[in-house]
């Protein structure tokens, strides 16, 4: 029995292990670029009525922040909403919005309609902002620590059980 | 009641497919002809019960039976009867279906016409078959079943995608498909005679036209989705390294590979191994396609809704079948002992040399398609990239060039050893075709890549060395014209055959080379009126206007285009709008031209600045798919090739006065 | 824990997805003829973030039409091709480049053709030489008189 012949059944045992593993996978998900990045040192205009906007340097000032891009046009970002409201109870994380290419005024019912969790709201009109950050949908969430890095982006919305199993855990490994 | 006996009959199907997976292959091992005889009726029951199950679901679907779950998700009353069929196979479910028949009716097919292979032979060859339909109708009976009822039955359908409601899409699945199952047949006999132990050129023999048969297939199929993509996505792009189209590229190429291989061990009974290893390899390829289209593992346009449980049944049905194979072939194959010796120059040599490049082109593809998954996997989703159309440019042709360069050597090679400067010699005409076109063309066309030159002198030398091949066999300028028609009429069809095969490619050459290099794009903004001049062409922009259609609204727009003054064609592009579900599409106004294509594509009016339009000359860009056709069509003649329905030669009855052996069939 | 598929990929808003088939014409293109046709080149190598396998210059996705501009804007500022792609790469990484990027995670995507090809060129020589070396020996002399006369007997 020659060994060569077992060749082709071992290169083939690879690539199942390896499509059985691209099974769990997304292949849609891009992974953002700016990890372990300092934020994109641009602000946004606040919503009408909403002072202040997004000021990049206060993301530097200390403390944790997540910045969440939404927009009132975005079905899942309506479904993402009561974690939204859950992570606002948080101690110590700072709530930001970046509203992606809204109308103000329809940005606003939403809030009032299903509840305000940001501390503050930029408003990105043209959407020219959000690809600084690497946006390509909505919704996306990023956290970032007291030094104005970048260390988590969570494409999608936000479900459930991201908060335990994500978005805790980094607020954890942010806060040493 | 009609979806229910469908259902039944499926089931059936199944049953018999068990029985005739195990039975046989024990009869074969025991030598009990009764066993062995239980595969022939189990394979003409299998079809049958299967085909009442593909009609009973087509009735669904003719009727727009909504109190079924695929017709409802995939069909609409408003659809034209034509696209209501078509949408059987136009989802996961009903595709699956039509891959079972497509198995069934190859194993028929082989229970019918199979009377000169041996028993045992023919036996575990339908046992194999049956063994992956086995899998893949358990896999339908537990989790696709296109008989699965909706109730409450809905009004009306969700309707198909408008892009589906194409005649050349329509019908491209099931030509790809009777491609990628008729690969199964060859992926049987070899599973069968790694059970035996034994290769032999009758072996060879039988598995060249069921491996031949399939190939026209699925040249066509790739042909068809090619030309569809050409039409109808509006920028004239007509191969984009998808996932999908990658993943019937290359059963295509390792099937290739298996036709030549199959070749050598027929007439020089060598190459066992490898063609044993091409035959299982292929139809893998033809599984792992099956797999990557429905799981979701890879991001495509094609891909069906996708299902991460389906995704592992596959993939165990895939492991299971090639793994075990495989297996199979690890511990029989060395067994294969090889015959012929040839020299390092010699027809042998050149078809191996042409596996080894087929098969290293074939990996390449793979290795792109999947490297995305790989750097997904292994990065933890941290690290992705995305392999494009650049990489395969860089890596797959390169391959190609040597192999087309040796595509006009080889048929004229002897077996066992060739004199190379013999061969060169002869092959002067082609040569100097070659040079001559390279000029012609460098002269009228200077600005553009030089490679593109050699690319048009590759597709010239291709067409010289099949018009060669043909001179050689008829002996022309050697012996009176006359003597070379009758020649000519006599050659094998098999001959034929190759000869149409190479010319194609050559063909398809050209046309891939010309269009890709000199196309002229003009994306120009309009005002009824205005012209815009594209190699020599002017398009002149009439009118466009709003207008509704059967299910659609669209802005139609006309262009009148003339050529020196002379008018030439209208063209009249519409961009789409359809309601549901909501999708705009471009119907791109095409005229084929021998030269090349003239194609035009309107778009939404820029305010008060005019309308937006795209406007191209495409040279040669028809005879891709008529260089395609002309490869199925050498496969087809090469197919109706008496030798291949006679089978194996007999040991003749009565010895022969002399003692010489019975002479082969002229070549 | 399974992720949904399905449904993360029915909820995920993309932008403007859904008119894949579309065409895509942009009413500001460069004035300059020669900078318009750099960055139609450089948009042709870039991939479109919300479709299946599009270039951002075929695909008339609302982020590819924010991409393209941003791609204009960029070679009129002066930049050079690489900077181009490089701009983008800083806020998409390598996927958003149709061209895998050579670096230590690709090797085995970029050496692997000329690797495989190697390997089965290897494989064949030593197939050939293995045939050559188990060939039956040439006959000896009283071999060949010995067919010779079995030859002329029949």
């Amino acid at each position: 029995m020659r060994w060569q012949s077992f060749l082709p059944l071992i290169v083939v045992s690879f690539l199942a292990a390896v499509l059985f593993v691209g099974l769990e996978l997304d292949p849609k998900i891009v992974p953002s670029a700016l990890i372990d990045k300092p934020v994109p040192q641009f602000d946004l205009p606040p919503l009408p009525g909403k002072e202040p906007g997004l000021i990049a340097a206060d993301l530097a000032r200390g403390g944790i922040s997540l910045v969440n891009v939404w927009a009132s046009w975005c079905g899942p970002c309506r479904i993402e909403h009561p974690q939204l409201m859950e992570i606002a109870k948080i101690e110590g994380v700072r709530m930001i919005g970046l509203n992606y290419k809204d109308d103000p005024a329809k940005a606003l019912a939403f809030l009032q309609q299903l509840g305000d969790p940001y501390e503050s709201v930029g408003t990105d009109r043209t959407g020219r902002v959000a690809i600084e950050w690497g946006v390509y949908g909505v919704p996306e969430t990023f956290l970032i620590d007291g030094h104005g890095r970048i260390v988590l982006k969570h494409v999608g919305p936000l479900r459930p059980e991201d908060i335990p199993e994500k978005i805790l855990p980094a607020i954890q490994a942010a806060s040493q | 009641m009609i979806i229910e006996l469908g259902h039944f009959a499926l089931i059936l199907a199944f049953v018999l497919a068990l029985t005739q997976a195990s039975l046989p292959l024990i009869g074969a091992a025991r030598g009990n002809a009764a066993l062995m005889a239980v595969a022939r009726p189990a394979a003409f029951g299998q079809l049958i019960f299967l085909l009442l199950a593909f009609a009973a679901l087509m009735y669904a679907f003719v009727t727009s039976d909504f109190s079924v779950q695929v017709v409802a998700a995939n069909s609409h009353t408003a659809k034209p009867m034509l696209y209501k069929i078509a949408g059987l196979w136009g989802n996961h479910e009903g595709s699956l279906l039509l891959w079972v028949l497509i198995l069934a009716l190859f194993g028929a097919a082989v229970a019918g016409v199979g009377d000169n292979l041996p028993a045992t032979l023919r036996a575990r060859v339908l046992s194999v078959q049956a063994m992956i339909a086995t899998g893949f109708l358990s896999f339908m009976l537990a989790t696709s079943n296109p008989f699965t009822r909706l109730i409450p039955a809905p009004l009306d359908g969700n309707g198909l995608n408008p892009l589906l409601q194409d005649p050349g899409l329509a019908f491209h699945p099931p030509f790809l498909y009777l491609g990628y199952v008729g690969f199964s047949m060859a992926f049987s006999f070899a599973v069968a005679a790694l059970i035996e132990g034994r290769v032999d050129p009758a072996w060879a023999r039988w598995v060249r036209p069921w491996t031949l048969a399939a190939w026209c297939f699925l040249t066509i199929g790739i042909a068809m989705g090619s030309w569809w993509a050409y039409y109808e996505l509006g920028w004239g792009g007509w191969w984009f390294w998808d996932p999908v189209e990658n993943a019937s590229f290359m059963p295509w190429l390792a099937g290739t590979a298996l036709l030549h291989s199959a070749v050598v061990v027929e007439k020089r009974d060598a190459l066992k191994s490898w063609t044993v290893l091409l035959a299982i390899l292929t139809f893998s390829l033809s599984l792992l396609g099956t797999f990557i289209v429905r799981s979701g593992v890879l991001s495509s346009v094609h891909a069906f809704a996708t299902d991460p449980a389906r995704g592992v049944f596959i993939l165990g049905f895939l492991v299971l079948v090639i793994g075990g194979s495989l297996i199979l072939y690890a511990i029989r194959a060395p067994n294969l002992k090889g015959g012929g010796i040839f020299a390092p120059i010699s027809r042998e040599a050149a078809l191996v040399l042409n596996n080894w490049l087929l098969a290293t082109a074939c990996a390449t593809v793979l290795l792109g398609t999947l490297y995305p998954l790989l750097m997904d996997a292994l990065s933890g989703g941290t690290d992705k990239v995305t392999v494009g159309a650049p990489f395969y440019n860089a890596t797959f042709t390169p391959l190609m060039v040597p192999l087309l360069l040796m595509m006009a050597l080889g048929p004229l090679m002897s077996w066992k050893r060739a004199d190379l400067a013999g061969v060169l010699s002869r092959l002067r005409f082609a040569l100097g075709l070659s040079v001559v076109t390279m000029l012609v063309v460098w002269y009228l066309r200077e600005e553009g890549p030089v490679l593109a030159v050699f690319g048009i002198g590759l597709g010239a030398w291709l067409i010289g060395g099949a018009m060669t091949d043909l001179a050689e066999r008829i002996r022309l300028f050697r012996v009176p014209f006359s003597a070379s028609l009758a020649r000519a009429a006599g050659l094998p069809r098999a001959s034929w055959g190759a000869m149409l095969a190479h010319g194609g490619v050559g063909i398809v050459v050209l046309g891939i080379t010309a269009s890709s290099a000199w196309t002229e794009e003009k994306i120009v903004l309009m005002q009824p009126g205005d012209e815009a001049t594209v190699s020599g062409y002017v398009y002149r922009f009439i009118r466009a206007e709003q207008g509704p259609g059967p299910n659609y609204t669209a802005l139609r727009g006309q262009f009148e285009v003339s050529k020196n003054g002379v008018p030439v064609v209208s063209l009249a592009p519409e961009a789409r709008s359809y309601p549901t579900p909501p999708m705009d599409t471009t119907e791109a106004a095409i005229y084929p031209m021998l030269s090349g294509d003239l194609f035009a594509v309107i778009g939404n009016p820029q305010g008060d600045r005019g309308w937006s339009a795209r406007l191209y000359f495409r040279p040669l860009q028809s005879w891709i798919w008529a260089g395609a056709i002309l490869m199925t069509i050498g496969g087809v003649i090469s197919l109706s090739d008496r030798r291949h329905r006679v089978g194996a030669p007999r040991r003749a009855a009565t010895p022969r006065p002399g003692g010489t052996p019975a002479p082969l069939p002229a070549e | 824990m399974k992720r949904r598929l399905v449904g993360l990929a029915v909820i995920f808003m993309l932008m403007g997805g859904s008119h894949v088939y579309a065409m895509a014409v942009d009413a500001v293109t460069l004035q300059d003829p020669a900078l318009e046709a750099r960055a139609r080149t450089i948009m042709q190598g870039l991939r479109c973030l919300v479709c299946q396998n599009q270039s951002i210059e075929i695909s008339d996705a609302e982020l590819a039409g924010d991409l393209r501009r941003i791609v204009r804007e960029r070679v009129a500022a002066g930049d050079t091709d690489d900077q181009v792609r490089a701009h983008l790469v800083a806020r998409y990484g390598d996927w958003v480049l149709m061209r895998p990027p050579f670096k230590l995670s690709t090797l085995a995507l970029w050496a692997g053709p000329p690797a495989l090809l190697a390997l089965g060129g290897l494989g064949l020589w030593v197939g050939q030489r293995r045939r050559v070396r188990t060939a039956p020996p040439p006959l000896t002399e009283a071999e060949k008189a010995q067919l010779q006369e079995i030859n002329t007997r029949n």
